[in-house]
């Protein structure tokens, strides 16, 4: 038990580092989106996980449940928008490497590169 | 019990967030993505996050994936990769986990009360929303009325990059050499998702208005069900083709949606402003504060929910109509 205390925090910093990983190396520009989705997915969690109390619930306040504990409702607010902010946020870099595609005919990063050179 | 559960799901996400990012089919990496967020859901519920994994499972799973189909449908389908500076990656990412994780071992560990982040504000939320606001769901009366400035700037970040989308994607597409094989008639030929689906979306509808108008007594609110009644319309525009959805709610109806739904939001405040108290004080909308204060939230949830919702059916119709 002592040993998992912080099992989600680990998991959070590999998965923000995987996500890292598929935007540095990867050279495929939606490769890149889906990383930063789960690089922001991973923040999310790390939140998420700060908000859970021992033996609490969902900050639904129960009446008639008196020493009832319940879960910290501020950073399910933070995260709560910031998932639908989230979405928008990828369709707007979608919709760049859409027109990116439009206009040089690729979506890999070498192959922009090399279109942008002064032949 | 459950710690081993959530063990186990929070490895299955590692190893899927692995998945995504090693394949080189697009079109899988995206499927797997659907998997990340449900699994992420599941994880978000087992830590008491309701209205979150509500959100995350509409959202994430949901419209996350279409839109991201929408966009490889425009473009293309596999990754030619050519991996340059690998090591060089590898190398970077793997002494950031190791410092990241360092760092953990000074974080109070899964579940103590005693954390810091107990102890400032959230006490105060918990003990004073049953009088000052009456409504049992906390997560509901902090995001609309406590802070109920940020939740206006989200729900305007989310109408400009709705504007975004539709100022990128609306400038008419360069002369194309191939004709696109024209596919805007749906799943109409496929008799088993045409049946099945039209009868899950009244139901997704319908749940989503339930999300929207019981928000304040259980989990939802504005922003999960917009979601919700935008993942409804949008399994209703794959059946039934782009051009029925778009007869059945016109373009401008749902500009009107983004528009209407944020201008609704501002003017709850403004009425409060009017009315002799603050910018989104709602306990001056009527004569006793805490029914002031529901009437407020209900509007100004209705609001988020209307606007998110036609935002995100616009940023889809955006995608889908663009060939």
């Amino acid at each position: 038990m002592e040993l998992l205390g912080h099992y989600n925090y680990w998991v959070f910093a590999v998965a923000l580092m995987i996500g890292f990983y598929a935007v540095i190396a990867r050279g495929n520009l939606i490769k890149k989106l889906l990383g930063l989705s789960i690089f922001q997915s991973a923040v999310f969690l790390m939140y998420i996980t700060m908000d859970k109390v021992e033996g609490g619930t969902a900050p639904i306040i129960q009446p008639g449940v008196p020493d009832q504990i319940y879960s910290n409702p501020l950073p399910q607010v933070l995260i709560l928008t910031a998932i639908v902010v989230g979405v928008s946020t990828t369709a707007l870099g979608l919709a760049v490497v859409v027109r990116i595609k439009e206009t040089y005919g690729s979506i890999e990063e070498h192959e922009i590169y090399e279109a942008d050179q002064p032949s | 019990m459950i710690i081993v559960f959530a063990v186990f799901l929070l490895t299955l996400l590692v190893i899927t967030a692995v998945a995504v990012v090693r394949t080189e089919n697009l079109f899988v990496a995206v499927m797997l993505m659907a998997i990340f967020s449900l699994l992420m859901a599941a994880n978000f519920f087992i830590l008491d996050a309701a209205d979150v994994a509500l959100t995350e499972a509409a959202v994430g799973a949901g419209v996350t994936t279409v839109i991201f189909l929408g966009a490889l449908a425009l473009t293309a389908e596999k990754e030619r990769s050519r991996l340059t500076g690998r090591g060089l990656a590898l190398g970077v990412v793997a002494v950031t986990v190791l410092v990241l994780i360092y760092a953990t071992f000074d974080k109070p560990r899964l579940g103590d009360p005693e954390a810091p982040v107990h102890q400032h504000v959230a006490p105060w939320y918990l003990e004073q929303t049953p009088e000052l606001i009456g409504i049992p769901n906390v997560v509901t009366a902090v995001l609309a009325s406590y802070r109920g400035y940020d939740t206006l700037g989200e729900v305007f970040v989310v109408f400009a990059a709705c504007i975004g989308v539709l100022f990128l994607l609306g400038a008419p597409p360069p002369k194309r050499t191939t004709p696109r094989p024209a596919a805007t008639s749906g799943l109409r030929h496929h008799l088993v998702p045409q049946v099945v689906g039209r009868l899950l979306v009244p139901f997704i509808v319908l749940f989503g208005l339930y999300v929207q108008f019981h928000g304040e007594y259980g989990p939802g609110g504005g922003f999960q069900a917009g979601a919700i009644i935008a993942t409804g319309l949008i399994l209703h525009a794959l059946l039934e083709g782009e051009k029925a959805s778009i007869r059945a709610i016109p373009r401008g109806a749902l500009f009107g949606m983004v528009v209407g739904g944020a201008l609704l939001y501002g003017f709850v405040g403004v009425l409060g402003m009017l009315l002799g108290g603050n910018f989104l004080d709602y306990s001056v909308l009527h004569s006793d504060p805490v029914k002031g204060q529901q009437y407020g939230i209900i509007a100004i949830e209705a609001g988020v929910g209307i606007a998110v919702c036609g935002a995100l059916m616009s940023i889809f119709h955006a995608f889908a109509a663009r060939d």
